[in-house]
């Protein structure tokens, strides 16, 4: 009896017997639930983990290709073949990069932390210099990447994978920041020209969708270049990126401008504060502090675009995946592959939303 | 409203006209060997046709063409930055200047070598569209396929052919219409239809990659002329001839039976066009070899054959039958051989 009390007095006893099962019917629907999560996990678990296949298969012999997976070799096995992204890690990490070169790109995947983390925290010892290292580290980058001066020049056709997701989705992200706080300014500015621009550069952008702006950037540019005159493949993706994430951040950025009241602008005024001084020190915290979830909703709606570039013959990330899958050693493995490619691009988009949900609370205050 | 438009539009065409003049003053050639490497449009991945392999290098049957063309120029089978192209961007990067030359399964039409501004310089593989359908049917000739059901890919050439070959062969079919290539092989193997149609070469692909490759068969009927080949821009036809002679190089090599293993050997033939083609004489008493017609080394190829290979080596290598995708030579062996891959005479 006693202890029958003390049961039902155990919290997480009543919080299920309050949440799962107050009804028969909730009863009912919570016991199906969970068997419907055991199967689909277990299923999940065994496919991409107990059952799979990684280095070598259920026989122990290395796994070269396609037909010396398990499950291309016994009917009974079921799991994941792993080898085809094990055997390609190379391509889809840094695409057709020379692999005695790849210690640079390592190096930037290394240093890309060290060059975050002064934006990021605030409260960092010698802020000061990581935040020097941050301008400094797109030079360094590209130094690293591209070559020259002393170390061999890999091209820009050469990057590819994750190399090319992440250098157009950072650097864009990065570049169009700035760019988009200038145009939501530009776009509430009283003056008619300034104004005029902004906005038709703002629904010019905004109105054609990003595989339009890649594709002009790419293969209609050249034909009004002089002969000769050909930015790298890469760059002028960059740019139809950087201008696309521009606009869409400008009007993200615009609907916090105007969420702020006018009293504040006028309160600055009053104190003798310029345009400026009071944009930067009163208007833009508070208007980016509210278009944080905007703004990240647009940079992860970025990161994922990315993959477009595959039409214009970049092979990101998706498109060296594609090719593995069109690859007859490794073909009919495209769970694997696009299981594989999800999980890259959900670390990075999670990652992000984590960080805003971070910023969001470490800049809460009352007042709003 | 209208002036405007007409006004933008007459300006869009003058600017794009200018450059296009601007762009033909430089060779193709030049621009080649300036830059130290061929630019060469291939597939984003289509296996035994052009696909980079686990190592990253690229492979493939269109792939060795451009493989050929750089040993020409450069006598370096490696010399090559390929560039990949979807069937929507391929013709508009080589009118850009993008690439030099483009080699992915494209078929030769007479829009595309006219009204695009294309030159298509010879045929690599004749391809057709045929029907795959399991052994178990029992069925062995594609006029025995009388109210069959039919995989086939939506708003393609392919569609319009078939309904053509039923109409005329007077028999009717359910189409079981699909939307990718890969919808198609899981509609096919679920047996939602009785046959798949697509491009033979497609087919065989395909198949190479069921889990049972040997319980499907393709019937022999072709239905459509799909020349595939490589192009290049309209308006420099020195480099269309480089080309063209670069394919031709690697047919007439199979004829004569010389082979990357054997060209050394054959330097010493008695065959005078195997001589002319390998750079070992001269045209008549000049002193000249047949390569400076070309401008390029006499022993351009020598290179080619000798690095790349001849064209049934390539065939042999990336889609022969023994490879996974399995395809006899068909239309593709020399006419000698009852196929109709026929190259002009070197001389």
């Amino acid at each position: 009896m006693s202890s029958s009390i003390s049961f039902t007095h155990n919290k997480y006893y009543s919080w299920c017997r309050n949440n799962l099962f107050s009804s028969w019917i909730n009863g009912i629907i919570t016991i199906l639930s969970i068997y419907f999560i055991y199967e689909v996990s277990s299923f999940f678990l065994n496919w991409t983990i107990f059952e799979a296949d990684f280095v070598n298969n259920f026989r122990g012999e290395k796994i070269t290709d396609r037909t010396f997976c398990s499950k291309n070799i016994e009917p009974g096995q079921h799991g994941a073949c792993w080898a085809i992204i094990i055997v390609r890690f190379h391509q889809f990490i840094y695409g057709f990069y020379p692999v005695e070169e790849a210690w640079r790109v390592n190096l930037v995947y290394g240093l890309l932390p060290f060059a975050l983390v002064g934006i990021f925290f605030d409260n960092l010892p010698f802020r000061k210099y990581f935040l020097y290292f941050t301008f400094l580290f797109p030079f360094i980058g590209y130094f690293l990447l591209y070559g020259g001066a002393g170390l061999d020049v890999v091209g820009t056709s050469k990057w590819g994978g994750l190399l090319v997701t992440l250098f157009l989705g950072v650097t864009g992200i990065l570049l169009a920041f700035p760019l988009s706080i200038i145009l939501a300014l530009g776009r509430r500015s009283k003056m008619p020209v300034i104004k005029t621009i902004c906005i038709i550069f703002i629904e010019f952008i905004r109105g054609v969708p990003l595989i339009t702006l890649l594709f002009t950037a790419n293969v209609m540019l050249p034909l009004f270049l002089p002969e000769g005159v050909r930015p790298d493949n890469l760059l002028r993706a960059l740019v139809a990126v950087t201008l696309f994430q521009s606009a869409y951040m400008a009007e993200a950025i615009r609907g916090g401008l105007q969420a702020i009241p006018k009293g504040q602008l006028e309160a600055a005024q009053s104190l003798g504060l310029t345009y400026w001084q009071s944009t930067r020190k009163i208007i833009l915290p508070q208007a980016l502090k509210i278009s944080i979830p905007p703004i990240v909703n647009t940079c992860i709606g970025l990161f994922k675009d990315t993959s477009l570039v595959l039409i214009i013959g970049l092979f990101d990330l998706l498109g060296v995946g594609r090719a593995a899958v069109a690859d007859i050693d490794w073909a009919k493995l495209h769970y694997e592959v696009y299981v594989f490619i999800s999980l890259v691009f959900f670390i990075f988009c999670f990652g992000m939303s984590r960080y805003s949900l971070y910023l969001e609370k470490k800049l809460k205050t009352d007042n709003s | 409203m209208t002036k405007i438009k007409s006004l933008f539009i007459s300006l869009v065409l003058t600017l794009g006209v200018s450059t296009a003049i601007a762009g033909s003053h430089g060779s193709t050639l030049d621009i080649v060997k300036e830059r130290g490497k061929l630019m060469c449009g291939s597939n984003t991945g289509l296996a035994g046709f052009g696909n980079p392999n686990d190592a990253g290098v690229w492979e493939g049957i269109d792939v060795d063409v451009c493989r050929a063309v750089a040993a020409a120029v450069f006598g370096d089978a490696n010399a090559v930055e390929f560039v990949p192209t979807t069937s929507k961007v391929r013709f508009t990067v080589l009118q850009s200047g993008e690439i030099d030359m483009l080699s992915r399964n494209t078929t030769w039409t007479l829009q595309r070598d006219v009204e695009l501004g294309l030159e298509f310089v010879g045929v690599n593989y004749y391809d057709g569209q045929g029907f795959m359908v399991r052994k178990d049917l029992g069925v062995s000739s594609a006029t025995e396929l009388d109210g069959a059901s039919v995989c086939i890919q939506v708003g393609t050439t392919t569609e319009m052919n078939l309904a053509d070959y039923f109409k005329a062969n007077d028999m009717s079919y359910e189409p079981i219409p699909v939307e990718t290539n890969s919808e198609a092989d899981a509609a096919y193997l679920a047996g939602r239809c009785d046959i798949y149609t697509t491009d033979a070469s497609g087919l065989y692909a395909s198949r190479a990659g069921y889990p049972d490759p040997s319980a499907h068969m393709v019937l022999p009927e072709i239905i459509s002329k799909e020349p595939l080949g490589p192009s290049v821009r309209h308006g420099d036809s020195e480099w269309a001839d480089i080309v063209r002679w670069s394919l031709n190089a690697m047919i007439i090599a199979e004829e004569k039976g010389i082979t990357s293993d054997n060209v050394d050997e054959m330097k010493n033939s008695k065959d005078p066009e195997t001589l002319r083609l390998l750079g070992v004489s001269k045209v008549g008493d000049t002193g000249a070899g047949y390569g400076a017609w070309l401008g390029l080394d006499d022993d351009w190829a020598y290179n080619i054959i000798k690095q790349v290979g001849n064209y049934s080596e390539s065939f042999e290598k990336h889609i022969g039958v023994n490879t996974p995708i399995n395809i006899a030579r068909g239309l593709n062996a020399l006419y000698k051989d009852g196929g109709i891959l026929y190259a002009p005479p070197f001389r």
